[in-house]
């Protein structure tokens, strides 16, 4: 319950952040929202010689409209980016997300950078992110690049993160007018996601012109259900024209087997959640 | 006559009794003025870091504490060779048969664990986080042995749990009607069933291994700067705590003082005597020092006693129109590593619970108690009564599938008729007061029983994704634990009397101590109403102490629902004896004829006058003492132990609705009624709070709690990221009601009710899963009724697999998915942002 | 050691701390704030929860050196001038309360629920307190509280109806 002795810092800007990471290497965690850290540090799993918290770098909180993009920073809090009318207006999938992600008291303190950088594959953030294609925004040494969804997903809790750098922001590419809804299925309400679907759909006079599907804890990353996305393309947007497309949902995943179900169970929900997860989107747009 | 009867507040609103008291707990406990034991700091204090096995079975070959020694602030590091002798032992109360196996079961352990968070060195520090931090540093090595881990294995003796013992089997326990002569023969009752064309059900279920999880984890502080050692403990039994440190550790009794403060839930995980408790106490008299330890969630997990953890073996035999004509009843039970303080009395407390409200001829009992290298068991609320209950009651409900009538028909043919009372069953018991149908008709129509029916026919009919099941639960329980006569019988090592002390002070105010020590029951509350009745005092006079042996030097506690029964009947009749020294000094006071007196709200009068003279002026006479009849003691302060004559017997008929999501599995809880007949009501509202709260635990039973272990023997279960408790967001309003039939063994009326909800609610919600399902060729769903289990239990229905019947239930399908988990922390080790 | 400055139930402390102490660990040792107490090891159980900076937080999962600047309040603060909060009053008037040792954290967040939404439906309610756990109430009488406090919930405080006559 106690973490182990390690040192603090709090830089105010994401440069002295990045000297601070430069300096101490893999000795260093850096610290967002602390909401998936400090239980690692509690349980001592964990611990790093040297936290850089990034509490005080205000740059990093923020949702901004971008022009074809929504950008939240990093350091943006989950209750901020759930209750923001770009991000319900543009990424409606992303809002849906973060309205089950945890509970109340870890989506304030927890933030949505944080979350991604995490890369845990039953968050609740990662398959709305790479459903929507979401682009990561990732600074270090050598300046500023931009990692698409596909590629910062490296494995279970690894991402395109190097470790001389930080996850600055999220641009989330517009999906104005689109559909969407997230279907978790667990066991009780403070569990992670057994399975988790997000789904955005474009409907276009009763048929589903685009969509985009995203599944939580099949893999050891998010998974994009590429199959399913095509299949629903020019589909009614009705339970028997979706059946089809979502019994898709399971191809080419790899989902784990533990307490709350074995492999098979788990695609299998992966299917069912899938139809309604995308009936539902597909119903939010009328 | 067992009609039932009006609670006294209608009679008598000025009554206390009856009246919805707002608790006189609440005030410290919503403002966050309280005394959890991890509270108390005392100056100079050290704190104790446990290192503890990660090997569920092993030889501990070397311990190597010198570098844990140089740790900042260390005080001292000690092994079980360290402590020797000094540290005690715990003790089994309870052996069941007297050629029982129990094995030594140390506070630390010096050359072999038995299970996996067993004790192995102990770091004392200045500070908690400098104890964990050197307790990182304890180096250990271990030669690991192989573990008896499965509990039907274990039972054949492959592989020992503790090799010098030669067996795993610990106890065997056999209650027969036959030779008892309290009914006939039920092998005969078996093979007449079977000749005679009759129904013969055999099923196997588990009880799946639960952990009590009280929210206080357990924390312990030993001040041993006094003449006296004193003992804070979260603990729901500090005089049997007392007691067992005196009898193991050589400290005399009258050095001891235990105290439990404010204890945070225990529902029976309380109920132990922990080998944290007696390695404090060894460390404070070991360093002279105020010591203190306090768990984490996780040690409270794999290290604090579990739960349930049975396989049962049912036959019942009946008549083709389903009169029960016996029941054969055979258990194993896993004790774990130890066997705990109460330990294989568990399922002996529900020997006599299996044939329930039930008139059955001829019944047989008989539990094999085994040792395997996990957590040991011990109480979780209900103690061997949910374990029988469920048995009985998912067993009416295939005897009524069998025979194609309605559950609550089939327990109506079966059961006890209110005219029947008293009543003496097969197993022995004598009950004293109740009236099924009355429970059954207002649970029925509050549930709107028929419509249900109704809709879960249009959704059968109609092939709805989701169906609807209704499960029935028509329970009853002994609680009110325990005539000691009944408790010697049984080879228990204490009574089961309960004590009281009133003492009227020279203000008028009244100090009650009680020996039974609540841990979040409303004691204060509900005692003081009962002495506020009985003295004529105002409620807030009344002062209830308890819960520290130098302030109630007696007691035997809190559990099986024994405080009100038990303890309130103490009060009672301490009340009653200072009433009547009252009497004599109002009599002298008013110079009448105590026999001219009368006592009505808290003031004699001489009948026929208007002179008369309060009980709290009286109390100042005698403190004063100035004016009081010759020869009498100058105090109106008395005493009583009550010691039960019986036990008694709440029921209730609890109704449940469930929704199955057939796609999925899913479970959704629709509706849950529940009318208890407890006898009179105290307090209504704390009532009311006994039975949510109980509702929601044998519900989590049944949908979403286990102690699962791995096949090495870790506790996969072993924090609440994978231990399942329930939260609002997952439960629902309970409908509540009563019916009253008042008990004859006390003199309030009054049946215990803390676990009659746990004790209800499992079978009533098992029911309802598989009352879902049963169309589709399912009997049975294995606890608890995860989503999986019933997708499962669907497709396997639907894929022309044989349904599942007799012992080929379930059970013993492999393919329940509980190999192997992901560790949601474990990740976060990499390099990767947080 | 790291010196941080913080106002906690309305008082300004200034500590030097291990950047390591929780927040909890914070307000028990060093404040003797023992009102707010540690249920588990993974943020799950709540009853760890005060009010950071306006917001509900479960103090176990902040380390103290976070609050720094900060404002706490705790179960401790939530009472003004003697009067309990509306809150805590409708947890002892609807026995929302057994052990009392989820409570502080169930009446924090509870208190948070109501500010951002004072009329919540019973399913809002449930979920609003999803991140506490209760062992003992069943969490009945805690959703009867709020609403009671909500002045949602009449009367019927505990859910308990009349004795029945059979």
């Amino acid at each position: 319950m106690i973490p182990a002795q390690f040192d603090y810092l709090a830089p105010s800007t994401v440069e002295e952040a990045l000297a601070a990471l430069a300096q101490h290497g893999d000795e260093a965690k850096i610290l967002a929202g602390g909401q998936s850290l400090l239980p690692v540090l509690r349980m001592r799993l964990n611990a790093p010689e040297m936290v850089i918290d990034l509490g005080k770098i205000t740059s990093l909180r923020g949702v901004r409209d971008d022009g074809d993009a929504i950008v939240v920073g990093a350091m943006t809090q989950h209750s901020v980016v759930g209750s923001d009318p770009l991000v319900a207006e543009h990424a409606a999938l992303v809002s849906k997300a973060v309205e089950h992600l945890a509970d109340v008291q870890i989506r304030h303190r927890g933030t949505f950078g944080g979350a991604l950088a995490h890369a845990d594959p039953a968050g609740d953030l990662g398959a709305p992110a790479l459903a929507l294609g979401a682009q990561f925004v990732i600074q270090g040494p050598g300046g500023t690049r931009t990692v698409p969804a596909e590629e910062f997903f490296v494995d279970l809790f690894e991402t395109a993160i190097g470790e001389d750098e930080i996850l600055t922001e999220v641009r989330l590419p517009k999906h104005t007018g689109w559909g969407a809804h997230y279907e978790k299925f667990v066991r009780v309400a403070h569990q992670w996601p057994i399975v988790a679907v997000a789904a955005a759909v474009r409907v276009d006079g009763g048929s589903i012109a685009e969509a985009r599907v995203g599944l939580t804890n099949m893999g050891n990353t998010p998974v994009r259900a590429h199959a399913v996305e095509q299949a629903l393309v020019g589909q009614p947007a009705t339970p028997d024209g979706v059946r089809d497309a979502a019994a898709r949902a399971a191809e080419g995943t790899n989902p784990p087997s533990d307490l709350n179900g074995d492999a098979d169970y788990r695609r299998h929900l992966a299917t069912v959640l899938t139809r309604r997860a995308v009936l539902t989107a597909a119903g939010a747009t009328g | 006559m067992t009609a039932t009867e009006a609670r006294p507040e209608a009679e008598a609103p000025e009554r206390e009794i009856g009246r919805e008291r707002r608790r006189k707990e609440d005030q410290r406990l919503i403002t966050g003025r309280t005394r959890w034991t991890d509270n108390i700091q005392l100056p100079g204090m050290l704190h104790l870091a446990m290192v503890r096995s990660p090997f569920a079975h092993a030889r501990i070959t070397s311990i190597d504490t010198t570098e844990a020694k140089q740790s900042p602030n260390v005080v001292d590091v000690v092994t079980g060779q360290d402590l020797a002798e000094t540290q005690g032992v715990l003790i089994n109360a309870w052996p069941i048969t007297p050629d029982q196996k129990t094995p030594t079961h140390l506070p630390v352990a010096i050359d072999r664990v038995a299970f996996a968070g067993e004790i192995v060195a102990v770091v004392v520090a200045r500070s908690a986080a400098e104890a964990r931090d050197a307790a990182e540093l304890v180096d250990v090595e271990y030669d690991e042995l192989p573990a008896a881990l499965d509990l039907k294995e274990a039972a054949t003796d492959t592989v020992l749990a503790h090799p010098d013992l030669g067996s795993n089997k610990s106890a065997y326990w056999v209650f027969d009607s036959g030779e008892a002569g309290t009914g006939g023969n039920v092998d005969d009752a078996i093979t007449q069933a079977r000749d005679s064309g009759g129904i013969v059900l055999e099923r196997e279920y588990r009880q799946q291994r639960l952990i009590p999880a009280f929210m206080e984890p357990r924390s312990t502080v030993v001040d041993p700067t006094g003449e006296q050692l004193t003992v804070w403990s979260a603990t729901q039994i500090p005089h049997i705590l007392r007691f067992a440190l005196a009898a193991t550790t050589g400290i005399p009794e009258s050095k001891l003082r235990v105290i439990a403060p404010d204890v945070g839930g225990g529902f029976g995980g309380k109920l132990q005597t922990t080998p944290e408790e007696w390695i404090t106490v060894a460390l404070a008299r070991r360093t002279g020092k105020p010591v203190k330890y306090t768990e984490t969630r996780s040690e409270s997990l794999i290290a604090a006693h579990h739960g349930r953890d049975q396989w049962q073996k049912l036959t019942l035999a009946a008549d083709r129109e389903g009169n029960v004509t016996g029941l054969k009843v055979q258990l194993l039970a896993d004790l774990g590593a130890y066997v705990s303080l109460v330990g294989g009395g568990v399922p002996v407390l529900g020997a006599f619970m299996f044939n329930a409200i039930y008139k059955f001829p001829a019944y047989h009992f008989a539990v094999q108690t085994v040792l395997t290298n996990k957590t040991w068991t011990d109480a979780y609320r209900g103690a061997g009564r949910p374990e029988a209950t469920f048995a009985i009651e998912r067993l009416m409900d295939e005897l009524a599938a069998e025979v194609g009538v309605d559950p609550l028909e089939i327990r109506e043919r079966n059961w006890i008729k209110h005219e029947e009372f008293p009543f003496t069953t097969v197993a022995g018991l004598e009950y004293d007061s109740g009236n099924y149908e009355a429970a059954t008709a207002r649970a029925k129509e509050m549930f709107g029983y028929d419509e249900l029916r109704a809709e879960q026919r249009r959704r059968r009919e109609s092939g709805d994704p989701v169906q609807l099941g209704i499960g029935v639960s028509t329970f009853t329980e002994m609680c009110g634990l325990a005539p000691s006569r009944v408790l010697g019988q049984l080879d228990y090592g204490a009574g089961g009397w309960e004590h009281a002390s009133v003492r009227m002070l020279a203000t008028g105010k009244v100090e009650v101590v009680t020996g039974a020590s609540a841990h979040g029951q409303g004691h204060e509350t509900a005692f003081s109403q009962i002495v506020a009745d009985r003295l004529g005092v105002p409620f807030e006079d009344v002062e209830v102490l308890h819960g520290d042996t130098q302030v109630a030097p007696k007691g035997l506690d809190t559990y099986g629902s024994r405080s009100l029964v038990v303890g309130g009947e103490a009060l009672v009749k301490a009340s009653d004896k200072v009433v009547e020294k009252a009497k004599t000094v109002a009599a002298h006071l008013l110079e009448a004829s105590a026999d001219d007196l009368d006592f009505s709200g808290g003031r004699f009068t001489v009948r026929g006058t208007d002179q008369g003279v309060a009980i709290q002026e009286i109390a100042t006479a005698v403190f004063a003492a100035h004016n009081l009849p010759d020869g009498m003691e100058p105090s109106l302060d008395s005493d009583a132990t009550f010691d039960p004559v019986n036990f008694n017997y709440p029921h209730g008929t609890h109704l449940c609705a469930m929704e199955v999501d057939t796609e999925t599995g899913a479970l959704r809880m629709r509706k849950y009624v529940c009318v208890d007949d407890i006898g009179n009501v105290i307090n209504p509202l704390i009532v009311s709070g006994q039975v949510h709260g109980g509702l929601v635990q044998g519900i989590a039973q049944a949908l979403w709690e286990e102690a699962v272990y791995d096949d090495s023997g870790t506790l996969v279960s072993g924090s609440f990221v994978d231990y399942l408790l329930p939260t609002s967001a997952d439960t629902i309003s309970f409908e509540v009601d009563h019916t009253t039939t008042p008990s004859l063994t006390n003199t309030l009326g009054t049946k215990g009710v803390g676990e009659a909800g746990t004790i209800a609610s499992t079978p009533a919600v098992v029911n309802a899963v598989v009352d879902a399902v049963r169309h589709l060729g399912i009997t049975d769903i294995r606890m608890p009724c995860t989503p999986e289990r019933v997708w499962r239990a669907i497709q396997d229905a639907g894929s022309g697999t044989e349904p599942t019947t007799g012992a080929a239930a379930p059970h013993f399908d492999a393919s329940t998915g509980m190999e192997g988990t992901v560790d949601r922390t474990a990740g976060a080790q990499d390099g990767a942002q947080q | 050691m790291v010196r941080i400055n913080l106002t906690v139930d309305g008082a300004r402390v200034a500590d030097d701390v291990e950047p390591r102490m929780l927040l909890v660990h914070y307000l028990r040792e060093k404040l003797g704030k023992t009102g707010t107490v540690v249920g588990c090891d993974t943020s799950n159980c709540g009853a760890c929860t005060v009010h950071l900076d306006g917001t509900s937080v479960k103090s176990c999962n902040v380390l103290a050196v976070q609050a720094d600047g900060g404002e706490v309040t705790t179960i401790e603060g939530l009472a003004q001038d003697g009067q309990l909060h509306p809150v805590q009053e409708a947890f002892r008037e609807c026995h929302g309360l057994q052990c009392g040792y989820c409570t502080p954290g169930m009446i924090m967040q509870s208190v948070d629920l109501l500010k951002d939404n004072p009329n919540p439906s019973e399913e809002e309610i449930r979920l609003g307190l999803e991140g506490n756990l209760c062992r003992c109430t069943g969490y009945h009488n805690i959703v009867r509280a709020v609403q009671h406090a909500a002045g949602a919930g009449g009367t019927q405080a505990a859910g308990q109806t009349e004795a029945v006559q059979a």
